[in-house]
Formats: structure tokens, C-alpha cells, sequence
């Protein structure tokens, strides 16, 4: 039994034809598959190695680097809260504190109902907005208690149309038109030097060592 | 622009003092050669660099001023300078080791690496003298069991990489992987997916501190209890060289030794942790014979050896026979070849159990090394078993040749292996048509290509175009359920091609050894046969037999009918391990007196043996070993055997003394000795040459009289519709004697399957795994069905090597294919 539903599958073998190698699909595919779960499950990478010719292990040890893919179920909407230096000045902690008690969950939990991931995160590149947090990597900028309660409650009675689903972050990049990827050729074929390379004058006879690791 | 790299050497200053060293090499190595050694824990001469580490950084300058580099990733340059033990040097190493025990344990006491441990040493010579970390270390599970024999302690471990790389570069079993991130990076399997790699046991030999240990060697020794010699791994015939480590007069740990020429320090699983089958409780340690109710009982040496005797004082030369000898020492064979053909005068002496190939195919035709198989830019053609299933290091080395150095990999098998991934070219004939397929394939390098053997035609020639280079073909019997002579009929058509050598597969042990004993009907030791030797080992031999004798299924045939009257098992189980095993025991029931020589009792011992010799195996004995490329290495004493079990050598000398005859042996050099002055080839095996070659060995080179083979087989007729050809392939851990008596690897064994090419499996209409039964001419069997799309049109694959060897009971011995039904069961 196939992980990937049909359309997912045939999306599959689409991003993996964008690459020379199938292997450098495997972030995609992770991507793809946490689009269609909520998150990327053992039967996701089983998948997943099997599309690319790798092995379960090798999946998860690339996927497991990135905090963004879950290996676990995690609730409809994450929510990070930033406590890092220009929140924590400015009221981040307490946020967190109060999400917390909003939430009834401690960072790092999900709520009962299923609907909710709370995430203590480091910076999210938005110091000059502190306090600031993400749901579903999307921006609540200056956000003061009441903000917090307001949005919750905007998400549970459905008035948060501008927040994707959790797991919708690589849709832009996964619609790139059939053939019109870049970097078709693998590195060790390509007759012509990247223009960096020719640039400098180097490209002749050049042994790329670590060979697109 | 010049490149250094264009020049022969490269200047570089070490410490003040100008060293040479070649372009490309890396800096690490060339200042160790200077007499600089720089510590390091993740770099590993046999893999590539990732300077994972940073315990290497020594201050270089290039030209723009002096700066600490890591030198395990840093290609010498001309006129680099390179300071190792500068102030700035030492401040690194010292910093680098304090981050590096951030987190570690400090669990020494209680670790199997204290005492030997890298970390541990290069902390005292290197590294801060008190930790100023007060913090929590990171903390995981005590050790997890990775697989059945690897268990892994996180908290130990410092992320070198060296496993991850191992298992992902050099076995290509990426099972391990590092997961998480930061703080959290941890080497892992997925989960329900172990570290079911058949090299393992190499992870932990190459971890720089105790995270990976392994089961059989947990908690047994402290480094400083262990005493340690050099020899060969015994279990195939790659000859990979070992350290033998004991304690107590018990071999506790083997490791691999870096010999260039053979295994790069690697070891198959199976190599590694074969010593537990000789720690067995099931060891014989005394002489068993049958008594009045048909029970092996214990006795002692002189009531053993003097049934021995009676038993063969009455048998005429050619009602005596002697199959086996594989596990021994060249100097063991050579003491029971003399025994046998030059005392007893028989020559019903075979060595290969019928699962090997005419003597002239091994040792007629002109023959390759592992590094002339290996050579960059050259062509393998493999022709015989799948390297990864029964020669280990062999395949790590074929691997290596392929993904690094530029070999390129044609294969002609039954069906799909280990190394198809890596191959350029597969080519399935269908089973028993390998001579056809090579002659088109040898005709499709100067001329046309036709469909032959189940191969296309246009395959045929694209692997014909891909021929390159000096070609080495790896030669050997995959499918049991083919002749060996269908091999050698294959490899003649093989050896016209241009430049062309051969590396035997033959895979049984010491098997190159008792063939250059002359273990073999009609050969005699030296490579020579018995007409052509004759002279030579005739003077130094007190006799000779008359004429040729009879192979393995001769001799089983000829016992059978009532014509053997003494049967030697020289250290083999003809009932597991022979292709016929319907042969195998009515063979053995029917000889009057069966004489075995072994270590423990096997099915053949128990089902059929009147007199068993308790034997010393090895690490217990001293002697030699002929690799598959004819290279002899040492192999030397490390404990004593149990009980009063002898030397094989030995045995033979006892036996001749009371047959009144003296075969003038009395050490395992003296035989070297005697074999040296009756053997030409090996007049390089000598003391002086032993010990210059202590860890490469000392290659046995030339064919001395033996010629290639001739062309002997007819075409092979197809099968009907309704039957499938046979393929039996063994795997690594088949069910054999040493296996069973192994604690952490007797689990390993694969079970019994039959595998169809797609379209008989959809004929069949059945789901995969549904029983079905397999029936040939001689017998039957049940076994789950499946399909491999690597399988050639019309046949099937039954593995030899699942428990019980059931694949012998379809096979019938010398019939050119086997054609088996596959039906609902
Ligand atoms: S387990 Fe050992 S070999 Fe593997 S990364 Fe850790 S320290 Fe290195
Ligand atoms: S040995 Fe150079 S970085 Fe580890």
C-alpha cells in the first residue's frame, strides 16, 4: 500500500524527475508528504527511500535535521512563540506564559482537541516587531495578550482564512511547471562550467571532490 | 593555470625539516610519514575525509601567513609549511578535546574501550587536565542493540562519522545515519530496520571510542589481559588477515589487519566472529568412536588411531577414499595428501565437495590478484557467486574499484546480487548456458551480437563495447545447480579475450590450499599432475598411485555401491554440504568404515562416522593459508586446543607411523620445507620470504603443469513448458556446522524460499509468500513463492544455504541444469 495518495504520488515522480540525481528529491518528498499527513510518518520515509533509492535510515537523517518536519503528530496550527533576545526584552516570555495557560498545554504540547502545537522557538528573524510569534509559519507581529486570545479564538470559529494548513509551506515551490526546472544536468556531466566558475577561470579540469554531497 | 598536482612530488616543510610527498595526498598522512604524527579520531586512511572532528588542526601556511587547518582535509601543497607542535597547535588540540568530552560520559571504568581507547589516550597526551564543564551532559539509553551482534551507547559517542561512513561508502548498507540535529545529533537506525549489515562487526573495530561494541567481546577483557598474533580468517577463501586477541587461553576478539594487497582491515561479520564456533561447548576434545549400540562414545587416541588402522591395512588403494580438507593448514594438507596418495595410494581424493570447478579452471588459466581485478581504469567480469553472499572483504574491495577507482563492472549470473547496482552491465543467461552466452559475447567484440542464452542481442553487444582495459574475470560456481564444468567451458571462451586473467571464487576455506597440495584426483602438491609430477614427489614420497581417481560424486557413487571399504571426511559434512544430498548419505551409509577428522560433530559425524578425530581448528594450530590469488599467509598458534585435539597434520603422521610407514614431517615448517623441494611454484615459500610478508603474505605464482581447460560440454537443450530451470546460490550464513555453533550469529541463517522470473510467478497465480512445492527428478520440497524480475525467462531460484540445505535433495550431482515444476501446494 502506497503512502502517497495517487495525486501525491504522481507529484512525486514529478519533483523527482526535476533532478538528476532522485536522491536530491528527498527534501520535497518530505515536504510533500507532510503536506498530505500533518506530518511525516515511518511509512512516509519508508516511501520516500524507496522513490529515491535510498534507504529509511538516510531519510530520516536528512528529514530530522529540520525542525520544520515533525515526526510526530502535531496539531492542525503550530504556533511558535519566539522567547529569544528581542521578545524576551520585550514580553516573549510572558507570552509564552500565557499561551501556555490559554492553550492548557505546556511548549511542546498539543491540545486535546487536536487543534494546536505550542513551540517555543528561537529567533524568527522579526526583532523590530517583538513580541512576535508564527501559526504555521505565518507572522503575528507585536502581539499582547489579548491579541493571543483574540486569535485563538478567530481560529477556532473558523475567521482565520489567511493561515494555510500546517504542512502547505512548499505548495509555491512544488508548482513549478514540468520541465522547467532548473540543474537537469548532474554536476559530474555538465560540459559547461557553472558562470561563477567560468568567472574565475578555474573550471578546466576542475575535480569537484565532494561532488554535490 | 599549472596545477601542483601536474608535478611528481610536492615540497613540504614539517616542522622545519623539507619532506617530499606526492600531490593530491593528504597532509595528515604525509607529516605521519614524516615522523608527525597528528592525533585524530573521525579520519581513517581506508575512507574519505570530513573533517568532522577537528581534533587534526595543525598551523599551515600557504603563503599567506600561518593558520590552524584541519590536515586530514587538506591536500599537501609545494611549498607548504606545517607546524604540528607549536603553542597555537596545542591550544587547539587541547580546546578541541574539551568540547569533544563536553558530553561524553567519562564512564571509562565500566567501558570496553578503556585501555585502548583513542579518546581516552589522546585526552592524556593532548588534552586539558580538568573539565571546567559543570553542566548536564546529554543523556540517552544505555546501549541500544543496533542489530543482533552491534550494540550502540550514544552517550559515548563524539560524531566522528567514521561508522555512518563506513556503512554508506564502504559496505553500502546505509542502515546507520547521524539523526537530529545540534545538541541532539545521535547515530541511529531507522526504526524496525537494525544494522543488518554482513560488515557490521568493521563499525566497531573503527569507532575512536566504546559507542559501538559487539556482543560477543562485551565485558569479556581489559586490552591489557589480551595477548595477540597475526593470522587469516578462515570462513572463505579471500584470506583476509587477522589479529588473533586471547585471554586465557580463550580467543575472545579477531580484527581486521590492514593488508594492502587483500582486505584494507575490513572483515565480513562472518570472518570476524567465527572464533565462537571454536569456543563452543560442542568442541570434540577427545577421539569418538561407534560402539556396540551405535553411540559415538569418547576414547582415547591409541584405541581411536589403532581402529583407524585396521580398517585401512586391509583396504585395497582405490576401495579408499578421502573427501574434504578445505579447513586445514597447507602444511595439514600436505601431511594427509602424502598420507593419502603416498602411503595409502589412492588417489579417490577430492577436496571440493562438488560444488566447485575442474582443477584447470582454477589453476590452468593464467590468474589475476585482487589488485589486478581492483586496477583503475580496468574490467571485472564477474562470472561465479555473488561476492557480498560468500566472499566478504572481496566484495569491499570490488566495490571500492568500481565506485572509486574507475572499474567498470560487467556481470554474467544467474540472477541479481550485491554487486548489480555497481555493475555496468548484467547479463542472467538462463541457467546452464553460460557457454554460449560468453562465446557471443566474446564473437560480439569484433563482430555481431545475437540473441543468446535468454539475452538480448543488443545487451550482448553493449557489454562486448564496454570491455576496457586489462579485463579480470572473477571466476567461480554461482548456481549449485549447474556443473563447474559449464563454468570452465565459459571461462575458456572468456580467455580469448584480449588481456584477460582470472581470480578464482572458489570459496570453501583454505580450498586454493588443498588444491596446491593436490587434494584432487590426478594432482599432485605443486600444481602438477600426477603424470607430470611424478618424478619430482615421487623421489621424496614413499609411493604413488596408479592411476587417476574419483571426484566427490565418484567416490559417494562408488561407496554406494559397496566399492569403498575406508572413507576420510577430512573436516567436511558431505550431508549438508554436498549438491546431491541423496548421494551424500547413501555415500556415507554405505562405506565400510567412515573415518572423520573434526572439530565437532556435524550430521554427516553423527549420521555415519565409526571413528571421529578430535582435531585442533584454527588459532589453535600453527601453518599457512593459500588465498583465493594463491598468496600464502601465516596463521599462527594463539591458544591451546581442548582436550588432547591435535594438530590434522599431526594425525596424518601418527596414522602413517602406525601403517609403518614414516612421512618424515615432524613441525609445520619441516612440511613447508619438503613442500618447497617438491614444488616449483613454490620455490618464493620460504622462511626469510614468511616473514617479510607477514602481513601481505607471499604470493604463489604460475600455473606449474596445469593446462587450461578444454571445451567438454554440449549445447543445453531448453526446457518444456511446463518445467523451470534450476538456480541454487548460497548466502553468507547458511546453515553450516560453524554457523550453528556461533552464539551471536546463529540467528542469521535465511530461510528457505523459492523466487520465479514474473511471468511463471503470475502463471502460478498465487500472492507472494503463498506455499507452493518445487519437485525435480530427484525430490521435492515446500517452500513460500516469490518473484525476482532478475531471474531469466523459465527458471527458478531455490537458496542452497537455508537451514538443512533442502536445495540438495532437488539436485542431482554432474546433470548439466536441473529442470524442477512449481505447483500449488
Ligand atoms: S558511534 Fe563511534 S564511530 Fe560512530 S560516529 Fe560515534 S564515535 Fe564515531
Ligand atoms: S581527523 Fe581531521 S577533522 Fe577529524
Amino acid at each position: 500500500m502506497s503512502f502517497f495518495d495517487t495525486a501525491n504520488l504522481a507529484t512525486a515522480h514529478e519533483i523527482i524527475s526535476r533532478y538528476p540525481k532522485p536522491k536530491s528529491a528527498t527534501i520535497p518528498l518530505l515536504h510533500l508528504a507532510q503536506q498530505q499527513h500533518g506530518w511525516v510518518s515511518d511509512d512516509a520515509m519508508r516511501e520516500i527511500a524507496q522513490l529515491t533509492g535510498t534507504t529509511p535510515a538516510e531519510v530520516k537523517g536528512t528529514g530530522s535535521f529540520y525542525e520544520m518536519f515533525k515526526f510526530h503528530p502535531v496539531g492542525k496550527y503550530m504556533v511558535n512563540v519566539c522567547t529569544n533576545l528581542s521578545c524576551q526584552i520585550l514580553g516573549g516570555e510572558e507570552l509564552l506564559a500565557h499561551a501556555e495557560e490559554t492553550l492548557g498545554v505546556k511548549a511542546g504540547g498539543t491540545t486535546a482537541d487536536g487543534m494546536f502545537t505550542l513551540e517555543d522557538v528561537e529567533c524568527i528573524a522579526a526583532c523590530t516587531e517583538a513580541p512576535c510569534l508564527q501559526v504555521n509559519y505565518r507572522y503575528k507581529l507585536r502581539v499582547g495578550n489579548d491579541d493571543f486570545d483574540q486569535m485563538i479564538d478567530d481560529i477556532r470559529n473558523g475567521r482565520a482564512d489567511d493561515l494555510p494548513e500546517h504542512g502547505t509551506l512548499a505548495l509555491v515551490r512544488q508548482a513549478i511547471p514540468a520541465g522547467t526546472g532548473a540543474g537537469i544536468t548532474a554536476p559530474e556531466n555538465a560540459r559547461e562550467a557553472p558562470v561563477w566558475m567560468a568567472r574565475n577561470d578555474v573550471a578546466e579540469g576542475s575535480d569537484d571532490k565532494d561532488g554535490g554531497a | 593555470m599549472s596545477r601542483a598536482d601536474e608535478a611528481e612530488t610536492v615540497n613540504v616543510t614539517v616542522n622545519g625539516a623539507e619532506i617530499e610527498a606526492s600531490p593530491g595526498e593528504l597532509l595528515i598522512d604525509a607529516c605521519e610519514r614524516a615522523g608527525a604524527y597528528i592525533p585524530r579520531f573521525c579520519y581513517h586512511s581506508r575512507m574519505k575525509p570530513v573533517g568532522m572532528c577537528r581534533m587534526c588542526l595543525v598551523e599551515v601556511d600557504t603563503g599567506r601567513g600561518a593558520a590552524l587547518q584541519p590536515s586530514c582535509m587538506l591536500p599537501v601543497s609545494d611549498g607548504m609549511t606545517v607546524e604540528t607542535e607549536t603553542d597555537l597547535t596545542k591550544k587547539a588540540q587541547d580546546g578541541v578535546l574539551e568540547f569533544l568530552l563536553v558530553n561524553h560520559p567519562l564512564d571509562c571504568p565500566v567501558c570496553d574501550k578503556g585501555g585502548e581507547c583513542p579518546l581516552q589516550d589522546q585526552t592524556v597526551a593532548f588534552g586539558p587536565g580538568e573539565s571546567r564543564f559543570v553542566e548536564e551532559k546529554r543523556h540517552y539509553e544505555k546501549p541500544i542493540a543496533i542489530s543482533d551482534t552491534v550494540y550502540l551507547d550514544r552517550e559515548r559517542c563524539i560524531l566522528c562519522d567514521r561508522c555512518t561512513r563506513f556503512a554508506n561508502d564502504v559496505a553500502g548498507d546505509t542502515l546507520i545515519h547521524f539523526m537530529d540535529r545540534g545538541n541532539n545529533t545521535q547515530v541511529n537506525t531507522f526504526p524496525d530496520e537494525p544494522f543488518a549489515s554482513y560488515f557490521s562487526g568493521n563499525t566497531v573495530q573503527i569507532c575512536p571510542v566504546g559507542a559501538l561494541t559487539a556482543k560477543p567481546y562485551r565485558f569479556k577483557a581489559r586490552p591489557w589481559d589480551l595477548e595477540e598474533t597475526i593470522s587469516t580468517a578462515w570462513t572463505d577463501s579471500v584470506g583476509s588477515r587477522i589479529t588473533v586477541q586471547s585471554s586465557r587461553n580463550e580467543v575472545l576478539r579477531l580484527l581486521g589487519v590492514d593488508a594492502d594487497s587483500v582486505n584494507w582491515g575490513w572483515l565480513s561479520d562472518k570472518e570476524r566472529f567465527a572464533f565462537e564456533a571454536l569456543n563452543s561447548e560442542d568442541r570434540l576434545g577427545r577421539p569418538l568412536v561407534r560402539d556396540d549400540d551405535h553411540q559415538l562414545v569418547a576414547t582415547g587416541w591409541g584405541d581411536a588411531l589403532d581402529r583407524a588402522v585396521a580398517a585401512l591395512q586391509g583396504a585395497a588403494p582405490e576401495r579408499i577414499a578421502m573427501i574434504g580438507g578445505a579447513r586445514l593448514t597447507n602444511e595439514s594438507q600436505y601431511a594427509w595428501a602424502k598420507l593419502a596418495k603416498g602411503v595409502l595410494r589412492t588417489d579417490n581424493v577430492d577436496s571440493q565437495l562438488g560444488d566447485g570447478l575442474p582443477v584447470e579452471a582454477v589453476l590452468g588459466l593464467p590468474r589475476a590478484t585482487i589488485d589486478d581485478a581492483c586496477r583503475p581504469g580496468g574490467t571485472i567480469i564477474l562470472m561465479g557467486p555473488d561476492p557480498k553472499e560468500e566472499l566478504g572483504a572481496l566484495y569491499l574491495r570490488l566495490r571500492h574499484a568500481v565506485l572509486e577507482d574507475g572499474a567498470t563492472l560487467i556481470e554474467i549470473t544467474p540472477r541479481a546480487g550485491g554487486l548489480t547496482g555497481l555493475a555496468s552491465h548484467s547479463l542472467h543467461p538462463r541457467p546452464g548456458e553460460l557457454p554460449a552466452l560468453t562465446a557471443a559475447l566474446v564473437a560480439a567484440v569484433n563482430g555481431e551480437a545475437v540473441d543468446t542464452a535468454g539475452v538480448g542481442g543488443g545487451v550482448i553487444a553493449a557489454a562486448a563495447a564496454a570491455l576496457d582495459g586489462p579485463v579480470t574475470v572473477v571466476l567461480g560456481r554461482a548456481s549449485l545447480a549447474e556443473t563447474g564444468e559449464s563454468v570452465a567451458d565459459a571461462a575458456v571462451n572468456l580467455s580469448r579475450l584480449d588481456d584477460v586473467s582470472f581470480l578464482s571464487a572458489l570459496r570453501r576455506g583454505n580450498i586454493h590450499g588443498a588444491l596446491d597440495a593436490g587434494l584432487s584426483p590426478g594432482l599432485l602438491p605443486g600444481r602438477t599432475t600426477l603424470s607430470a609430477g611424478s618424478e619430482r614427489v615421487g623421489e621424496v614420497w614413499p609411493g604413488l598411485p596408479e592411476s587417476d581417481g574419483l571426484d566427490t560424486a565418484g567416490i559417494l557413487a562408488a561407496s554406494a555401491e559397496g566399492d569403498i571399504d575406508v572413507l576420510i571426511v577430512l573436516g567436511a559434512d558431505p550431508i549438508n554440504d554436498f549438491v546431491d544430498h541423496a548421494a551424500a548419505v547413501a555415500g556415507l551409509e554405505a562405506a565400510g568404515t567412515v573415518i572423520a577428522v573434526d572439530l565437532v560433530r556435524n550430521d554427516s559425524i553423527e549420521a555415519a562416522a565409526h571413528i571421529v578425530f578430535a582435531a585442533a581448528g584454527p588459532t589453535e594450530s600453527s601453518g599457512t593459508f593459500t588465498n583465493l590469488e594463491g598468496r600464502v599467509s601465516v596463521c599462527e598458534q594463539k591458544v591451546t586446543p581442548p582436550g588432547t585435539a591435535r594438530p590434522d597434520w599431526m594425525l596424518a603422521t601418527e596414522l602413517a607411523h602406525r601403517l609403518g610407514a614414516d612421512l618424515g614431517l615432524d613441525s609445520p615448517e619441516s612440511i613447508r620445507a619438503e613442500l618447497v623441494s617438491v614444488s616449483p611454484v613454490h620455490h618464493n615459500l620460504i622462511e626469510e620470504a614468511l616473514a617479510v610478508g607477514r602481513i601481505d603474505g607471499v604470493l604463489v605464482e604460475g600455473n606449474g603443469d596445469i593446462a587450461a581447460p578444454v571445451s567438454t560440454t554440449a549445447d543445453v537443450p531448453s526446457n518444456d513448458a511446463y518445467s523451470l530451470r534450476l538456480v541454487s546460490t548460497r548466502s553468507m550464513y547458511d546453515d553450516g556446522v560453524a554457523l550453528r555453533h556461533s552464539a551471536s550469529s546463529r540467528g542469521l541463517a535465511r530461510g528457505l524460499d523459492v523466487r520465479l522470473s514474473p511471468t511463471e510467478f503470475d502463471k502460478l497465480g498465487v500472492k507472494p509468500g503463498t506455499i507452493v512445492k518445487v519437485e525435480s527428478s530427484c525430490g521435492q520440497l515446500l517452500a513460500p513463492a516469490f518473484a525476482d524480475s532478475s531471474l531469466p525467462a523459465g527458471s527458478a531460484h531455490v537458496p542452497w544455504s537455508a537451514a538443512g540445505s533442502p536445495a540438495g535433495s532437488l539436485i542431482d550431482a554432474g546433470a548439466p541444469f536441473i529442470d524442477v515444476r512449481v505447483e500449488r501446494a
